[in-house]
């Protein structure tokens, strides 16, 4: 028993370790962000301006997009396999052309960004090594209290980025925000919220608890990714706008929303990364209050916590909504989303700190 | 103010993005406009969102002079305002207002204390602020989720919802049972284009393209000279079956809400239950239940056992609860071991049976002057901190005759704590919840506990206004911490009380009916399936044309349209293409002179452009 209580404690030291080796990592990441970001700030693009003040006699313009035309050789003979698919962007919309990204062409800057990326994988196998023997230390789903949900939460946040570049989307301009806001969680984490590793109370024990908290922790970690998306979707839409408006953006400012994908483009990531999640949302309120039903005696009890996650629930279904509705699409949509992103945000720290109710065993 | 844009609405004008678009033709090419000439049907019905007609105004037109015109004016007034408002609550805007006011108006009963919850709270709270506890009190910001203006909002809403939903299944079932519409006059106009020429005859073209169009499990029908597809119902059906799903939930929870009952009862370790109303300490129930709803059923209390962290800095923390029961069914079912865990409440038919709170009866005997035994029970006493010290009253009504002689009544306020800290800690708090050092406190009274008053009494508190406290030979009042075994005696021979060497623990059980969860859960599952088809697929059509060229060569256009943009689409109508292209594969270019649309295509014999709309 106090050998096994021993070899706890070593696994818990080493955890703790660990992170703060992913933080040592993710800082040096960060840098490497930061010298992408500068060194692609040597490359002077002005697609927008160019796109958004293109004559209007053109409006056919239409870009050939993927599958272009795949041409086989069979036999000494070109064969062409498909047929080229022409695409125009919906109808009213801008026509501006996605970033090439923070490195903006620089070879020195695309260098720095693979050279970040690569830290940011490292860092973020040291952090899931960290958050998983601080599982084996408590035997336990590591989410027990405020300290191991906020290092859960940012490795399920970097590794939904990973995926997403895995998968060749165009998310690499998300490296730099998310990085520098991991930083933040895990700091907040070591310093204020560290809790030394331990059980769960009896209301804990639930394979309920491993269901609704786990989705609870990949759906704010996807709704993070979709309000970054949606927060670089303003700042990129006022750009654009102040150039179809006839007016300059200062010089800073050029420089990084030029390399920044075209607002449609972040609009549309956003609202993908939020309509993906929301059915898992919805679920995890549901396993919530099965949860609560064996917990509690009561499904629904509008305790703050289940009341927050009803809010935010509501609140991205107005999002979407919104986006359904003629005169809210755009940019009062992303005011929506990005006010939905801030109850749930409320819901995590907010009721954990200054509401309290039947939720408050989170170790502040 | 309305989803699909009719063309007659002034906001699609006043938007940023179509304002500013380069070419202003476009602010009119939105997708799905029916009366957009170039896309002509093509583009509408793409979706069942209600198309927003209300405009407000005089429905009454010209009136007849007389009383008759005055009438019939005034009623095409009134049904031309209630059906303006009809529609207006059954538009996307207004829901999505009032989805915006739910979110909002549950804020406050997450801030505010409530009664519902936590009644103390709330007395404390009127307590501290009078003017603002009046204020809120009368906006019943103490009951939000119960609040009239709380009601009204989610109801409209399901008013609206409903409003909006039958229209939408009826349309979506009138699209069904019509076919794909035809094909716009340019395709070049779509979202996603390709062409190419064929020496195949263009009914070859069209059966190869309405063949794979079917195998794609599009449904296809060839209408004049181009197949038209659609494909991506479920879309729909699942979003109807999420609204739908919205309104099962909120039935099965009113119906819940009004046939629920909830009790609760403190059993002390070998101490039973049977599901009675007059069992219970208290119950609560909805509206419409009677008592004969009632599961019937009964349990023992056999064992209460709870272990507690003992080291580390959540000492104390509580680790294991659980009551060991035995249960029949019925009122003549067979007996049956359980145990009741925290997580884990036992389920008969309708009710289930909760672990809810738990605690110490220390057991003491009262004896009168004689030595007789007046009293022998266990006293279950209410925890008052998480080491569970805690407080009761111990109260003998009868059978107690005084030293003299006399009939009276006993009553003693008592402490216990389950883990003392020590004499001389000056303390009576408890140190630890498990039972490690039990003491218990004791004060005694005698008169009258004035329990026939009538007045209904709380069991862990004495009324002692007619009742005398025992003082000692010195004139003080009488005190004595206990142990277990231990025994005090009270004063001028009458009688004495003992705190035996076996101390119970209670549980406390809460029993709960709620009929309806299971349509909540159903209707719950059922939303996150339509949720996910409504989120995941997507609605689209697609045309297959095939006409004879000037030159009597056979030219393919292909097109597809989605309700939103996608990258997909494009991408599916170039696997589309692959594949007609196979059955109908390209002609060779007829006319060498003509300058190459894509100078980077290798070969020359690629797409013949089509308008322009290659030009990079
Ligand atoms: C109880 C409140 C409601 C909730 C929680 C809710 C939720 C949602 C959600 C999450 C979606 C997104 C699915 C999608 O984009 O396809 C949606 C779509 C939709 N909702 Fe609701 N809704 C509610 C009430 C209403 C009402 C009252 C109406 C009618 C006025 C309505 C009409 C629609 C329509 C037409 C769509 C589809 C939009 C599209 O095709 O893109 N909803 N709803």
């Amino acid at each position: 028993m106090t050998l096994a209580t021993a070899t706890n404690e070593h696994l818990a030291n080493i955890s703790n370790t660990l992170i703060y080796s992913a933080m040592a990592v993710y800082t040096l990441a960060f840098f490497a962000y930061i010298a992408e970001w500068l060194f692609g700030s040597r490359s002077k693009v002005a697609r927008t301006a160019a796109a958004l003040t293109e004559k209007p006699e053109k409006p056919e313009k239409a870009k050939a997009a993927a599958p272009a035309v795949t041409v086989k050789k069979a036999g000494g003979t070109t064969v062409l396999e498909r047929p080229k698919v022409v695409t125009r962007s919906a109808i009213g919309a801008r026509d501006v052309p996605d970033g090439p990204g923070a490195h903006g062409g620089d070879e020195q800057g695309d260098l720095y960004g693979r050279i970040a990326v690569s830290l940011t994988v490292l860092a973020w196998g040291v952090e899931a090594a960290g958050v998983i023997s601080r599982a084996l230390s408590v035997r336990r789903a590591p989410w027990g209290n405020m300290y191991e949900f906020n290092i859960t939460f940012s490795t399920v946040a970097v590794g939904v980025f990973l995926v997403l570049l895995a998968l060749r989307k165009n998310v690499r301009w998300l490296g730099l925000p998310l990085v520098t806001t991991v930083l933040l969680d895990l700091g907040l984490a070591v310093t204020v919220l560290y809790t030394a590793s331990d059980q769960l109370v009896p209301a804990l024990h639930s394979y309920w608890l491993y269901i609704h908290v786990s989705t609870a922790i990949i759906c704010g970690a996807v709704f993070y990714v979709g309000a970054v998306g949606t927060l670089l979707y303003l700042f990129k839409d006022s750009y654009e706008n102040k150039l179809a408006s006839g007016g300059q953006p200062g010089r800073f400012a050029t420089s990084v929303m030029e390399r920044l994908p075209a607002s449609a483009s972040l609009d549309k990531f956003s609202y993908r990364v939020n309509a993906a999640v929301f059915p898992l949302w919805t679920f995890t309120i549901i396993a919530g209050a099965i949860w609560a039903g064996d917990a509690w005696g009561r499904y629904w009890g509008w305790d703050p916590k289940e009341t927050w996650a009803f809010i935010t629930w509501v609140a991205y279904a107005c999002y979407l909504h919104a986006r359904a509705t003629a005169g809210w699409k755009g940019r009062k949509a992303a005011y929506i989303a990005l006010i939905a992103f801030g109850c749930w945000l409320f819901n995590y720290y907010g009721v954990n700190i200054f509401v309290g109710g039947k939720h408050s065993y989170a170790g502040v | 103010m309305s989803t699909t844009d009719t063309g007659k609405t002034p906001d699609t004008a006043k938007a940023p993005d179509t304002a500013k678009a380069p070419d202003p033709a476009a602010a009119k090419r939105h997708v799905g406009v029916a009366a957009d000439g170039e896309l002509g049907e093509a583009g509408s019905q793409l979706s069942t969102a209600p198309v927003d007609t209300a405009v407000p105004g005089s429905f009454g037109g010209a009136r007849a002079p007389g009383a008759k015109g005055w009438i019939a004016w005034t009623g095409r007034e009134v049904i031309g305002w209630a059906r303006w408002f009809w529609r207006q609550l059954t538009s996307m805007r207004v829901a999505l207002i009032l989805l915006f006011l739910l979110s909002l108006g549950a804020i406050p009963g997450s801030l505010i204390p409530q009664s519902g919850t936590d009644a103390q709270k709330v007395a404390d709270f009127k307590d501290a602020h009078s003017v603002l506890g009046a204020v809120y009190d009368r906006l019943g910001l103490f009951h939000v989720y119960s609040s009239v203006w709380f009601s009204a909002i989610y109801i409209l809403l399901f008013v609206s919802l409903i409003g909006c939903i039958v229209p939408r299944t009826w349309q979506f079932v009138g699209q069904l049972r019509s076919r794909p519409p035809g094909a716009p006059k340019r395709l070049t106009r779509l979202p996603a284009y390709a062409t190419w020429r064929t020496e195949a005859e263009p009914e070859q073209v069209r059966e190869a393209a309405l063949k794979v169009l079917r195998q794609r499990r599009f449904r296809a029908h060839v209408d004049g000279d181009a197949v038209a597809a659609e494909k991506g119902y479920l879309r729909e059906t699942g979003n109807l079956l999420f609204h739908i799903a919205l309104i099962v939930m909120l039935v099965a929870f009113a119906w819940g809400q009004l046939f629920k009952s909830e009790g609760n009862k403190l059993i002390v370790e070998g101490g039973g239950f049977s599901n009675t109303l007059s069992q219970y300490d208290d119950f609560k129930s909805g509206n419409l239940f009677s008592n004969d709803d009632l599961t019937p059923f009964s349990f023992n209390l056999k064992k209460f056992t709870a272990t507690y962290e003992r080291t580390g800095p959540n000492k104390g923390t509580p680790r294991t609860f659980q009551s060991d029961i035995t249960y029949s069914v019925g009122a003549y079912g067979k007996e049956k071991k359980t145990t009741v865990k925290v997580n884990e409440p036992l389920k008969i038919g309708d009710s289930k049976v909760y672990l809810v709170s738990h605690g110490y009866a220390p057991v003491v005997t009262v004896r009168d002057g004689k030595g007789n035994v007046v009293f022998h029970e266990a006293v279950p006493m209410l925890p008052l901190d998480a080491n569970v010290t805690s407080q009761g009253a111990i109260k003998v009504m009868d059978g107690y005759k005084n030293g003299q002689g006399r009939s009276e009544q006993l009553g003693f306020s008592a402490f216990f704590v389950p883990t003392f800290a020590g004499a001389g800690k000056g303390t009576m708090f408890s140190q630890f919840p498990a039972l490690d050092f039990p003491v218990l406190a004791l004060s005694g009274f005698h008169g009258s506990l004035g329990v026939n008053s009538g007045i209904p009494q709380n069991v862990y508190q004495l009324d002692t206004s007619r009742m005398k406290q025992f003082k000692d030979a010195k004139g003080d009042i009488l005190k004595k911490r206990l142990l277990p075994g231990e025994t005090m005696k009270l004063p001028n021979g009458a009688g004495s009380i003992t705190f035996e060497k076996d101390i119970k623990e209670w549980a406390g059980f809460q029993v709960t009916q709620q009929p309806g969860s299971d349509w909540a859960l159903a209707g719950a599952f059922a939303a996150i399936f339509g949720l996910a088809g409504s989120l995941f697929i997507q609605r689209r059509r697609v045309w297959v044309r095939a006409t004879t060229g000037a030159d009597g060569v056979t030219v393919v256009e292909m097109a597809g349209l989605g309700r939103s943009e996608s990258a997909k689409l494009p991408e599916e109508l170039g696997d589309l293409a692959a594949l007609v292209h196979e059955q109908a594969p390209s002609a060779p270019d007829p006319d060498p002179d003509t300058p190459d649309p894509d100078p980077d295509t290798p070969d020359r014999n690629a797409v013949p452009s089509a308008e322009g709309a290659e030009k990079q």
